[in-house]
């Protein structure tokens, strides 16, 4: 069977939920092998194999660290010259966007940016897409070359499905370009403890109408109620009341949970684009006419200060 | 000293616009009025920071591959304060993806000679994202994307990128592709001076043939990427929607639970 190479989005060791998800999709094109690079690239080589992968390449080099994209696009490239794969999928953050764009053209290959699903084809993989603030669905395939995806966070389940995972070292080269651009520092982001944005299974967000950085305990409380996600509209964050990472929309994170809970939020067309794919939604806004409410499941037209703080208690009572 | 700063900036269909798709499953321009994509202004603005700040001779000149409509795009940045601007237009460019779309790009930006290019972190239609790190491929300079801080020094790039795990401080030696976020610093709005200033500035028309690329390099039928089907996403089902009159909170927990959600 063709092999099929999935990028491994990992910190020290640890694969991010995402990754775990392309190995589910790889296996419906081919027969999944890993790519790790990096601190503790073989650390990962136990969970890669345990959701099928029959191969984990792995190498490590300061490179990886010290300079942008680049060192990891050639050591992908070198994956490719390696196992001739039949397509190449990588998570799709701005980074790895970044590395499956300048990979797909160094091997004269089209891309296709976040896919939400992907099916074998009679004539290579086809990827659904979800664009225009998630209006259309459109269906596309590489025409030229071997065909390199980007796919989203929680467009497919993770599933078990031991195999090999041998690990194998990979032989890198690194191009004059891979040390073009200089990591001169690095902040590493504190961990909040609650779930990853775009990985979590349900978000809840606040908007303009929270009104206060203090007020947004009552989103954060909700959250911590459900085991969710924290999200903000760019009005929030804006006003500083939130920090940018968390905000969802076209310029934000693009989140497909299975829920998503809007606070004081209108539903603009750019907060849509990212969330629009949820499942569910629900809405609590005391605007009856927020466009929010064209989109939700269900909906409590009220104000936020009533509302979440009594349901945020109602859920802990439920689960006692 | 000089800098010569080439600007990318794209031209989109109103994302307030009912957009939707042509029979050729490519965007259909003409139902819906296009404007310079929003988070390309970002991109001006560096550029234009960039030039108030350094007290070298800096030129900055917007690009834009796109339809003849696409000049309002470069009109708009011209009145924001860029110095001139290069439009190519060619009727086969119809259809063009990322991988041909860069290719144009950087044969444009060599022409027109550049020791820095700042793009937009991704257009408001397509959303890719990637034009900036194919350009920097295709250029062979350094890709100093997604900052939300910028600055030029001695022939020196740097700037912040704030990631999901790390927020990190880049640097690079010009020339480089550089791409800016929303968070760069809000875009300014032409003045009326600004308007009518940009009337006079030239707007240099490229085709193909002037960057010397074969129509099959480019369009639908030189595409690297094919786009099978294009349908409208239902619409949702209405769903219940109910007014607080002080259990709204407990009725939420009610539906919650029903969904497994508690
Ligand atoms: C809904 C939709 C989905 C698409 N999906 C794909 C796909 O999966 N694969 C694919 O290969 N193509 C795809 N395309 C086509 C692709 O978007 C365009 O070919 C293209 O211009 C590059 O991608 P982008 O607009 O997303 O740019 P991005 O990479 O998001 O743009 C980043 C920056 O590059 C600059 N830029 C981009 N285009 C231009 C331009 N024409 N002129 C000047 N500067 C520009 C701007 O500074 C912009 O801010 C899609 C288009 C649409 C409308
Ligand atoms: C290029 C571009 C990119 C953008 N990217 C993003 C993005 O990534 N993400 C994003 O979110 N936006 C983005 N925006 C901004 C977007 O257009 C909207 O301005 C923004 O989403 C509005 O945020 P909001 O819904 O919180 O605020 P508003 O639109 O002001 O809505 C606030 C809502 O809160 C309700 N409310 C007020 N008080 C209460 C209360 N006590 N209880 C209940 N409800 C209450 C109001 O009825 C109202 O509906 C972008 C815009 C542009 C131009």
């Amino acid at each position: 069977m063709a092999e099929v190479l999935v990028y491994v989005d990992h910190v020290d060791g640890a694969v991010r939920k995402p990754t775990l998800e392309l190995l589910t999709l790889a296996r419906r094109i081919g027969e999944p092998v890993a790519v790790a690079l990096g601190a503790g690239a073989e650390n990962t080589a136990a969970a890669l194999a345990e959701h099928g992968a029959v191969k984990v390449l792995t190498h490590d080099a300061s490179e990886y660290a010290d300079y942008l994209v680049v060192p990891k696009v050639d050591a992908l490239q070198a994956a490719v010259a390696a196992v001739s794969p039949a397509a190449v999928l990588v998570p799709s953050s701005a980074e790895g966007k970044e590395i499956a764009a300048r990979l797909a053209l160094r091997i004269g290959s089209g891309i296709i940016t976040d896919a939400v699903d992907l099916e074998a084809g009679d004539e290579g993989p086809v990827a659904t897409q979800s664009v225009f603030a998630a209006s259309f669905t459109t269906k596309s395939r590489i025409a030229k070359g071997t065909p390199v995806i980007t796919v989203k966070p929680n467009s497919a389940a993770v599933e078990a499905a031991p195999a090999a995972g041998a690990v194998e070292a990979l032989a890198v080269t690194f191009s004059a370009q891979a040390t073009g651009t200089k990591v001169t520092g690095r902040t590493a982001r504190e961990s909040t403890g609650r779930p990853e944005l775009t990985e979590a299974a349900i978000v809840v967000s606040g908007g303009r109408g929270v009104n206060g950085a203090e007020n947004f305990a009552i989103i954060e409380a909700l959250a911590d109620s459900l085991g969710a996600a924290v999200g903000a509209s760019r009005a929030a964050v804006d006003a500083g009341w939130y920090p940018h990472t968390n905000q969802v929309g076209q310029t934000g994170k693009s989140v497909s949970p299975q829920l998503y809970i809007a606070n004081g939020i209108s539903g603009a067309i750019q907060h849509r684009a990212g969330m629009q794919t949820s499942k569910t939604i629900v809405a609590v806004n005391k605007d009856a006419e927020a466009p929010i409410f064209d989109l939700v499941d269900y909906g409590i037209v009220g104000d936020l200060f009533d509302v979440v703080p009594q349901l945020t208690e109602e859920i802990k009572t439920r689960k006692g | 000293m000089s800098l010569r700063i080439v600007v990318t900036v794209k031209y989109v269909p109103d994302a307030t616009g009912d957009r939707h798709f042509a029979d050729d499953l490519t965007v259909d321009r003409d139902d819906v009025d296009g404007l310079l994509s929003e988070l390309d202004e970002y991109a001006v603005e560096q550029a234009l920071q960039i030039s108030e700040n350094s007290d070298d001779d800096v030129e900055i000149t917007v690009l834009t591959v796109g339809p003849e409509d696409a000049k309002d795009a470069l009109r708009k940045a011209l009145s924001m304060g860029a110095d001139k601007a290069i439009h190519v237009e060619d009727d086969d460019l119809h259809g063009t993806d990322a991988i041909g779309t860069s290719l144009v790009l950087a044969k444009a930006v060599e022409k027109a000679g550049y020791d820095l290019v700042i793009s937009g972190m991704a257009s408001t239609d397509g959303t890719m994202g990637v034009l900036p790190a194919l350009l920097a491929e295709r250029l062979g300079v350094p890709q100093v994307t997604l900052l939300s801080e910028v600055s030029v020094e001695d022939g020196t790039v740097k700037g912040r990128r704030d990631g999901d795990a790390a927020s990190e401080q880049l640097e690079a030696s010009l020339p480089a592709v550089v791409s800016v976020t929303d968070q760069s610093g809000e875009a300014r709005y032409p003045s009326f001076k600004g308007i009518m200033a940009a009337k006079k500035k030239p707007v240099q028309s490229w085709d193909l043939s002037d960057l010397d690329i074969e129509a099959e390099e480019v369009g639908l039928e030189g595409a690297w990427t094919k786009v099978e089907d294009a349908s409208a996403r239902p619409a949702r089902t209405a769903g219940t929607i109910v007014k607080d009159e002080g259990e709204g909170g407990k009725q939420l927990a009610e539906y919650l639970a029903s969904q497994k959600f508690i």
